[in-house]
């Protein structure tokens, strides 16, 4: 208690000592002191990440270690890694990937090009500045499984108001190519607002006096854009594009309304919903979200790698 | 200089907390006191939603027929079977002492019992469930010779057509298909509707044909009996001849039992492979149902103008179509079994109340006001039933040569994989086929590999 109390003050003092040419001895000490506060003030929030997020992930792996079917319980044994050799064996799973990475790639795509038109809309905004950025939320707003009951409804044949352009007798969610447009047009329709609120956050680091010192120069709206814009907002794009792909890779609500994930529209999610909660098979089940998991990991990871230093939580100098 | 406000700060973030925590202990109280409160034992029955009314009707006589020894209390589920299997197994799993009595689909009745889910029948049970009552639904109540539910309500297809297209009704799916092929090349109506969307009704309409062919999915034993003779290529055959015949509906790849219901009442369809709740439907005018309204042309063609001919004049209804010409088609039943659940604190109350359940008057209440068929034999003589059904000689009949869907465990893996590789039924190649179903089925019947 005492020390929490006195926490802020110490904390202040040393903050306000540090750019002040420091002493070695003296600096050093504080810091310790410093650290170990640190270290005990995030101490009872790291404490509970472990619990809620380490145990399930643990207890995931442990699960998909093992032949485990809810409805054969007395089967229940270790087999090692062999329900990833099945699952990376199986056509279902490449299946699914494949149709997760077209979505993902083809929605982040569209959502960048949109959300940074949007952004750049909401920056150069003069009149009801407050109004446009809310309209343009809006959808983000929706949760996605009622957007995604409006897109079915819409869809659906004798229903649907977007159904009802179509030729007669079509029904665009029964079909692989169009169902899978309309999934990815229902996910940019939702996601859109949020990557042009990160890219919004990031415009507001490009100074108007360099946009300005390069109009006199004679730079265009495009090469502005490309040589200035673009590269200052380098860590918000990072930051928006790997949000984003995450997320797109984890797509399930809108399969889950849209299509149950019939005629080969499910996503790795799916799969993996199926196999846990259609066939009760926790083994198979654990080792598709573990190999999600790993996926996603890998992704962000080769995201860092191709934006390097510009990562979030890198050294403020890599940010400029 | 935050000495003074830190005390008041702080006391006003506990008050709030202290409120909470109280709130939470009463809570707790309240809830404790109701489990233990007196009178006598309550009896939690989940079941579907659908029916909820005549099964909440039920639950209500039961406990008043009891004399105070017991409460039966009728707890709905969602209404897609996937969410029912979902949260009874969630319950089941976590060892829920709140659930004592099951209302489950017919398939689930293996996968339960071996899973420890449901408790087996007592001997005394089991022989007063089985006087009386019909053959094949016993048979879904069946796992590894005993019985482990009593059967509540059955369900079976029967043929439904228009009497103008086909004055008689075609006996085998090739007469069906034919017929079809004759009419559209007249211009007629021609459609024959089933259920060919990717789900567990095609399964169903595949297990009606390998049955009716003499062949089988699964044995009890869980031996895949899918390759054995030609009884598999023939069923596959009539599928794909169905689908992709010059008559038939376009969108059967997407239809299940409504959409065949709304072909036959817009007078699109001249044949329909489909429960007793058409006839129902199409003799009630809308909204509550789709209603035979619609008028047809002198040629049985659907008309907009008044021609004083209605589709609803011409609606009639035979046997299931037979694949072997001679041999009497095995239709695949469905409906609901009662199943005592093995974690519940009151077992043997609940035996007793599952046979009150499924009692006379009950079923007969369920057949009448929720339009699915008893499992009792002797209310198919029964006035009050006949007058519902007017097709229950046909509805008798099909159960009478009932077929029923694999018994194992594992089944609903086996019907996931199976609706995923017959649909769309038009790409069915029957030579092909076979080995591809039989190695997937294998893996699921054994819960190896994926389902997609």
């Amino acid at each position: 208690m005492s020390i929490q109390s006195d926490a802020p003050v110490a904390a202040t003092k040393q903050e306000s000592r540090r750019p002040a040419g420091p002493t070695k001895a003296q600096l050093s000490e504080g810091k310790r002191a410093e650290r170990n506060l640190g270290l005990l003030l995030c101490a009872p929030a790291a404490i509970i990440i472990v619990l809620v997020t380490a145990y399930p992930i643990g207890y995931a792996i442990w699960l998909s270690l093992q032949r485990y079917d809810l409805r054969f319980p007395a089967e229940q044994t270790f087999v090692g890694l062999s329900n990833y050799a099945t699952v990376l064996a199986s056509s279902y799973w490449w299946q699914a990937f494949g149709v997760t990475m077209l979505i993902t790639v083809i929605s982040v795509v569209i959502e960048f090009v949109l959300g940074l038109a949007l952004a750049l809309l909401m920056h150069r905004t003069l009149v009801a500045r407050g109004l446009v950025r809310t309209v343009i939320l809006i959808p983000y707003g929706i949760v996605t499984v009622v957007a995604a009951f409006s897109w079915q409804f819409a869809w659906t044949p004798d229903k649907g108001y977007l159904a009802a352009l179509l030729p007669d007798s079509s029904a665009p969610l029964t079909e692989y190519g169009s169902a899978l447009a309309i999934i990815i047009g229902a996910e940019v329709w939702k996601t859109t607002p949020f990557m042009a609120l990160l890219l919004l956050a990031g415009l507001a680091l490009v100074p108007d006096d360099l946009l300005k010192a390069a109009q006199v120069d004679g730079a265009g709206p495009w090469q502005r854009l490309t040589q200035i814009i673009l590269p200052m907002m380098k860590p918000a794009i990072l930051v928006a594009l790997l949000f984003r792909t995450l997320d797109a890779f984890r797509v399930f609500d809108n399969i889950y309304i849209l299509t149950q994930g019939s005629n080969g529209t499910g996503s790795v999610s799916m799969l993996g919903y199926d196999n846990l909660f259609k066939a009760f098979n926790l083994g198979i089940g654990s080792a598709i979200s573990v190999l999600i998991f790993i996926c996603v990991a890998l992704l962000a990871i080769l995201f860092i790698k191709l934006f390097g230093a510009s990562a979030p939580g890198s050294e403020p100098s890599g940010r400029r | 200089m935050s000495e003074p406000v830190h005390p008041t700060s702080r006391r006003a973030r506990r008050r709030p907390v202290v409120v909470g925590a109280c709130a939470v202990l009463a809570a707790a109280a309240i809830a404790g006191c109701s489990s233990g409160a007196t009178g006598p034992p309550v009896l939690n029955f989940y079941g579907p939603a659908d029916g909820a009314t005549q099964y909440s009707a039920a639950a209500e006589d039961c406990t008043a027929a009891s004399g105070g020894r017991y409460s039966v209390v009728y707890q709905s589920l969602p209404k897609a079977a996937d969410d029912q299997r979902l949260q009874l197994a969630r319950r089941l799993v976590a060892g829920d002492p709140e659930v004592d009595i099951l209302g489950i689909d017919v398939t689930w009745t293996a996968e339960f019992a071996a899973a420890g889910w449901i408790e087996k029948l007592p001997d005394d049970v089991a022989a007063r469930v089985r006087q009386g009552t019909l053959e094949g639904p016993l048979q879904t109540s069946t796992y590894q010779g005993s019985l482990w539910a009593a059967p509540l309500n059955t369900n079976t297809q029967i043929l439904w057509y228009r009497k103008d297209l086909s004055p008689t009704p075609p006996a085998t799916w090739d007469e069906m298909i034919a017929a079809s092929e004759r009419l559209a090349q007249q211009g007629l109506p021609s459609y024959i509707e089933v259920q060919g969307a990717q789900y567990e009704g095609l399964v169903v309409w595949f297990n009606t044909l390998i049955n009716s062919a003499g062949g089988q999915i699964v044995d009890e034993n869980g031996r895949v009996l899918l390759g054995q003779g030609d009884a598999a290529q023939k069923a596959l055959s009539v599928m794909q001849r169905v689908a992709a015949a010059p008559g038939s509906d376009p969108s059967l790849s997407v239809n299940k039992e409504n959409d065949g219901r709304l072909a036959m009442e817009a007078g699109t369809a001249a044949f329909q492979i489909n429960y007793p709740f058409v006839y129902a439907s199409i003799h009630t005018p809308p909204p509550d149902g789709g209603g035979g309204g619609t008028f047809i042309d002198a040629q049985g063609k659907p008309s907009g103008t008044d021609t004083g001919r209605r589709v609803v004049d011409e609606f009639a209804w035979a046997p299931y179509p037979s694949v072997v010409p001679g041999q009497q088609a095995r239709p695949t039943i469905g409906g609901i079994n009662l199943a005592v659940s093995a974690t519940g604190d009151h077992r043997d109350l609940a035996f007793e109340a599952i046979q009150c359940l499924r009692n006379r008057d009950n079923q007969l209440r369920n057949a009448v006001e929720g339009g699915v068929p008893p499992t009792l034999a002797d209310l198919y003589s029964d006035p009050a039933f006949q007058a519902k059904y007017p097709a229950w000689e046909a509805i008798k009949s099909s159960l009478d040569n009932a077929s029923v869907r694999p018994l194992t465990p594992a089944y609903t893996s086996i019907s996931i994989v199976l609706s995923d590789l017959l649909n769309p039924p038009a790409e069915i190649d029957p030579e092909t086929a076979v080995p591809v179903l039989v190695d997937q089925v294998e893996g699921a019947a054994n819960s190896e590999g994926l389902v997609p």
